[in-house]
């Protein structure tokens, strides 16, 4: 067991910090209105674009697609100083460099990568996902959507939702049922669906916090060329699960060194607001209770490490990707929970109020209530440790 | 950085469970209750886990606190029973206790909380020292005034009232206090890892077997969601423990403090919880004294309670933040 950087991490570690420290501030700050979605775009493929010239995009992408191929432990590094330089977040580039173009690399052919992996990783395509539907949500085998073929064409009618990034997206990895009489899992096909094709119609859906960070798309008849479709008819299930065999636990590695800074704006805040004659932090039971979140993130962290060392010596994918995702997700709520006790009535206000970082702490605590349902929602991830860890007997399915 | 176990890392540790499945198997424990197995105890010095950190020249493995934090969770996932962590830590200061012919238990005076001070396995011990803030002291266990407590909580963790403490010999410096009080938490930690652990383990093969309404009990969700939340409490737990321990070893990779608090509240949490799980899934059996899950539960809640607390530690990790 040893916890310090290899001499190539360490190099890894300084090269990347002084670049960060030159390159976050001259990049500005992102656009203020969350809807102004064209700013956004531009913001967040602009920095994919100096990730790139830099050298530092597609951190674990392979160096035959324009990645740096990154070992594990540098991909850690990587996280880290990214969280620690407050750099730009991956943004819209996150379908795409997360999923599809993984995807892609995997299982399309060669007109496929060209059209699509060189533009993604140089934050000239951007992607959105077209997975789940209305009725479709943690069973996404069941989805609907409908493709028949037309000729040298799908022709696509149905409705997706939770549609990230669709108002500013190239493309979408979109599922469709091309049989409906197989079993649900085997007549699914997936699709780049060109975003530009007429039929189709992207409605926003304001989430809880009031912003257009989702949208649904509508599909009526959308011609999507054979050509777009990645793998073979009705393998698309397999396909979608390939990218699945990427995640190698250190999906949450930038937003837990974040949380790591959040305890610390805690104990601030804890500082600044008053419980009778005294501070917060005079407040022996609120003061454990910070102590209390930032022993368990270091634990967190401590458990990210200890499951890249493994991945990196068996190269399987890690079963505790899951207890990560699930710790993580209601640990990040505890901390928007707390958050918003310290406040008090100063968290009736979105925005800051006497000197009280209000906006921040309350986005926080609201955005957080998404993290336990997104990605595969807590009681899924305690259904698939219980099955698949601890071979309990599985679910109806 | 290379945050797993070395081969000889893991043969260690299979070695120690090896051992403690073969010797201290549950109907050893039954018949262990209230008693102390000065035998085992041999035993447990001849496979080194008392000398493990001293230099050959001791007669010891010259290993680390990484290692011994794997053994330690070994022992704490068979219930263990003794003053392991105290003759474990005092090896090289009192003579015979690496070698398991003395039996050494400790008093932490360190403790911030006050109340009765207990000294554990009072009859089984030759030395008895005392963590004060101004060092760490030597008594002689027959000059300690003690009343006799009928009842312990955990059958296998005797106990008495400590009366009258004598000062003792002064055989280590205030900081020499302060570093085996930490050593002490990040071993029981582990101890409280292997609780955790086998908790988990034991509830869940009773969740398999178990049948109700024509199903395994396994196979509901209410029951999986108690053991798939006990899993990651666990490994939670060991990732800490194990941080720990390293980080005691290699200083330069963060605060041995810090690491230690991130252990003990990880551990002790899981621990207990797990332990109150075990209780549970098991139904009315895990009510009763035959399950062992009572057995867990107390011995949680008595290293839940040595060198410190998950209390005292929160208010720590509070404190180096501002660090």
């Amino acid at each position: 067991m040893d916890l310090r950087d290899s001499p190539s991490d360490e190099k890894f570690r300084r090269e990347l910090r002084s670049w960060l420290a030159a390159a976050v501030p001259a990049h500005g700050r992102p656009p203020v209105a969350e809807s102004d979605w064209s700013a956004r775009r531009e913001y967040d493929v602009a920095w994919q674009r100096k990730l790139f010239d830099a050298g530092y995009a597609g951190i674990n992408w392979p160096k035959e697609y324009g990645g740096r191929d990154a070992s594990l432990t540098e991909q850690l590094v990587y996280y880290e100083e990214i969280a620690r330089a407050r750099a730009p977040y991956v943004g819209v580039n996150f379908v795409g460099l997360l999923h599809g173009g993984p995807t892609i690399m995997a299982e399309g052919t060669p007109e496929q990568k060209a059209r699509h992996i060189g533009p993604i990783i140089r934050g000239e395509q951007v992607w959105c996902q077209g997975f789940s539907e209305p009725g479709a949500g943690s069973d996404l085998a069941s989805l609907k959507t409908r493709a028949e073929r037309d000729g040298d064409c799908y022709v696509v009618s149905g409705h997706k939702i939770w549609t990230s990034f669709a108002q500013v997206a190239d493309y979408c990895e979109l599922l469709v049922r091309t049989d409906p009489n197989a079993p649900k899992h085997r007549g699914i096909t997936w699709l780049a669906m060109p975003m530009d094709l007429p039929g189709i119609e992207i409605r926003p859906l304001p989430t809880l916090m009031g912003s257009g960070e989702f949208s649904e798309v509508f599909l009526e008849s959308v011609r999507v060329p054979v050509e777009c479709r990645v793998g073979a008819e009705n393998d698309g299930w397999r396909v979608t699960n390939v990218t699945l065999s990427f995640e190698r636990g250190t999906a949450f590695a930038s937003d837990m060194v974040m949380l790591q800074q959040s305890v610390r704006d805690l104990a601030e805040l804890a500082r600044k607001v008053t419980r009778g004659d005294a501070s917060a932090w005079e407040d022996r039971g609120l003061r454990r209770e910070i102590g209390h979140l930032a022993a368990e993130l270091d634990a967190l962290w401590a458990m990210v490490k200890y499951t890249v060392s493994e991945v990196g010596k068996t190269g399987v994918p890690p079963m505790t990707g899951s207890c990560i995702k699930l710790y993580y997700s209601e640990l990040k709520q505890r901390l928007g929970e707390l958050g918003l006790r310290l406040l008090g009535r100063a968290a009736l206000s979105r925005d800051d109020v006497a000197g009280l970082p209000a906006g921040s702490v309350v986005y926080s605590a609201l955005q957080s209530l998404s993290l336990t349902i997104a990605a595969g929602s807590s009681q899924i991830q305690r259904n698939i440790i219980s099955e698949r860890i601890l071979q309990l007997p599985r679910e109806p399915r | 950085m290379d945050f797993q176990r070395s081969d000889d890392q893991r043969a260690l540790q299979e070695g120690i469970r090896a051992f403690c499945d073969g010797r201290v198997s549950l109907e050893a424990l039954r018949a262990l209750e209230e008693k102390f197995d000065r035998a085992l105890w041999g035993e447990l010095a001849e496979m080194g886990v008392f000398a493990l950190r001293q230099p050959e020249s001791r007669g010891g493995v010259g290993l680390g606190m990484a290692d011994a934090v794997l053994v330690f969770s070994e022992l704490g996932r068979r219930l263990v029973p003794g003053p392991l962590a105290w003759t474990h830590l005092l090896a090289d200061r009192i003579d015979g206790a690496g070698s398991g012919e003395t039996v050494v238990g400790g008093v932490d005076a360190l403790d911030p909380r006050g109340g009765p001070v207990l000294v554990e396995h009072p009859g089984a011990l030759d030395a008895l020292v005392v963590l004060r803030a101004d060092g760490v002291f030597r008594v002689d266990p027959k000059a300690l005034r003690t009343e006799p407590i009928e009842i312990p909580l955990d059958p296998h963790t005797p106990v008495a009232r400590v009366v009258e403490l004598p000062r003792g010999e002064r055989i280590g410096s205030a900081d020499d206090a302060r570093r085996l009080r930490l050593e002490g938490s990040v071993l029981a930690s582990a101890q409280l890892l292997g609780v955790a652990e086998m908790s988990q383990e034991l509830a869940t093969a009773y969740a398999r077997g178990r049948e109700q309404f024509g199903r395994p009990i396994g196979s509901f969700q209410a029951i999986k969601h108690i053991l798939a939340d006990a899993f990651v409490r666990q490994e939670l737990a060991r990732a800490a423990v194990y941080a720990a321990g390293a980080t005691l070893d290699q200083p330069e990779v963060g605060s041995a403090e810090r690491a230690a608090a991130a252990a003990r509240i990880a551990a002790g949490e899981a621990a207990l919880k797990n332990a109150r799980a075990c209780v549970q899934v098991h139904g009315g059996m895990g009510y009763t004294w035959e399950i062992p899950a009572h057995y867990y539960l107390k011995r949680a809640i008595v290293l839940e309670n040595a060198f410190g607390s998950g209390e005292e530690q929160s208010e720590r990790m509070a404190e180096l933040l501002q660090a």
